[in-house]
């Protein structure tokens, strides 16, 4: 399996470390409750199809989400979670630390 | 106060096995350059003729060079850093914290090929580039100078495990090649 770094270009899985699913970006604000924060923390869908992870490029130190399709293997996208958690702040300022 | 003498790890390395050449590297001063979040460091690089590089990129004038290495870092090579480059970047003197080897040779592809799963095609790793990745399990930062001609760094403690793995693949390139 090849993933595409978004500084370094195609390159061979043995140089990622697995982090888990997206939604760890998506943290719940601090008073949401305890379903909100039981989901966060424990409950993970398992698809058949395109799911969203985040990875670690070793190398160059860059945290990366992934959307990828577990049938197939096959990359759909990258980008640098610093740009995600970007996204995500400006969506959600009261979600803010 | 002991007087401690400073060592270079592999110093006076020059080993040639079959097409392939290992030697020791002194790369002069090296310092790392981070820019502080939001700050362009490019002014502050000016005096040495040079720009914070975009990623695998390195850029050399008047004898200093920097070469990208990480997402936002770069290693300044073979000069002192400019005094204004403190107020915008996070310098480290990694010096000593690295040891640098120069891998040369008609073989030298060949053999790092059996360490990286970095694709060494110069359609994908050109010469004058440089990329972050790793050499079995040990982080390295690679220059590629030549075609045939490389310039690999890893961490100063890994010395001895770099010039084992890349001797140990000469010699396997090497023997491969006597078949
Ligand atoms: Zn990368």
């Amino acid at each position: 399996m090849r993933i595409p770094c978004p500084c370094c270009g195609s390159r061979d899985r043995r140089e990622f470390t697995y982090y888990g699913a997206a939604v760890f970006l998506d943290r719940p604000a601090p008073d949401a409750g305890l379903e909100a924060w039981d989901g966060y923390l424990h409950l993970r869908d398992n698809p058949a199809g395109v799911t969203r992870d985040l990875w670690y490029h070793d190398p160059c130190a860059a945290w990366i989400e992934v959307e990828r399709d577990t049938l197939t293997h096959r990359i759909l996208s990258t980008h640098l979670v610093e740009d995600a958690a970007a996204a995500l702040r400006a969506a959600r300022p009261e979600a803010q630390p | 106060m002991a007087d401690l003498k400073p060592t270079v790890p592999l110093a006076g390395l020059n080993e040639a096995i079959g097409r392939a050449r290992l030697a020791a590297l002194d790369p002069g001063r090296v310092t790392s350059v981070a820019p502080w979040p939001g700050r362009n460091v490019d002014a502050a690089l000016a005096p040495l003729g040079l720009h914070f590089p975009p990623p695998g990129t390195v850029i050399a004038a008047q004898g200093a060079r920097i070469a990208w290495a990480g997402r936002q870092l770069a290693f300044l090579i073979g000069a002192e850093p400019p005094a204004a480059l403190a107020g915008v970047a996070a310098l480290t003197d990694q010096s000593d914290g690295w040891v640098w080897v120069h891998l040369s040779g008609a073989d030298a592809s060949a053999v790092l090929a059996r360490l990286t799963p970095l694709d060494l095609r110069p359609s994908a790793f050109a010469v004058g580039t440089v990329a972050r990745t790793v050499i079995n399990h040990m982080q390295a930062l690679i220059l590629r100078g030549a075609e045939d001609g490389f310039e690999i760094a890893v961490f100063a403690s890994m010395a001895g495990t770099l010039h084992h793995e890349l001797t140990e693949a000469m010699r396997l390139v090497a023997a491969r090649a006597r078949i």
